[in-house]
């Protein structure tokens, strides 16, 4: 590991979030491969809708 | 109980697989102790190897951020933190063993590598689960 230091900015440790979460939701929680991934692309586009539009609420709400 | 549950797997589904042999528990636990293990005992071989790689990389990026790698408790959220890391097996013992990962938080995304490594820890325990339902029948 040594002195590596990933430092990604706050959107993209919230796209790699959730890129590995709704990987393991969509193999976990649906059983065939195709409802796996719509289920995976399905949470993914979530979290990061979700992610967005939580930014711009609390942006209006710290103004 | 194991006893019956393999009972039921089999008049379900006629025979028993190679991989719904052995003790029940062994996929939950070795699930847990090694990412995509369970997976792996139960040949799903390519569901082990995703959820392998994904954990693991969650787990290593975590680290690469300088998340916080939890050790003592001293307070509710330290426990809670703690039972999220425990969550990754071996990966968290060696981490541990290795002392690599920050003592405290002291950059930003730091904080984003605790976070990180704790839920690395709890996507592992669902996919641990994830391989006991698949031994037991409850998932196909």
């Amino acid at each position: 590991m040594g002195n590596a230091i990933f430092q990604p900015s706050h959107f993209a440790a919230v796209v790699l979030f959730a890129l590995f979460a709704s990987t393991v939701f969509g193999i976990t929680q649906r059983e065939t491969p195709p409802r796996m991934i719509r289920y995976g692309i399905y949470c993914f586009v979530l979290f990061v809708a979700s992610a967005i539009v939580l930014s711009w609420v609390m942006y209006f709400i710290a103004r | 109980m194991a006893t019956e549950e393999n009972k039921s797997d089999a008049a379900g589904s006629g025979t028993q697989s190679e991989s719904q042999k052995g003790w029940v528990y062994l996929p939950l636990i070795a699930g847990w102790l090694v990412p995509g293990g369970g997976h792996f005992l139960l040949r799903k071989w390519g569901r082990g190897a995703l959820l392998a790689a994904v954990i693991l990389g969650m787990f290593v990026m975590g680290l690469t951020m300088q998340g916080k790698v939890y050790a003592g408790v001293h307070d509710i959220l330290d426990i809670l933190g703690l039972a999220g890391d425990l969550g990754n097996g071996l990966p968290y013992l060696l981490a541990r063993m290795m002392g690599v990962g920050a003592d405290q938080v002291l950059v930003t995304t730091a904080d984003y590598g605790t976070r990180f490594i704790v839920v690395a820890g709890l996507l592992n325990v669902i996919a641990a689960v994830d391989a006991h339902n698949l031994r037991t029948g409850r998932k196909s």
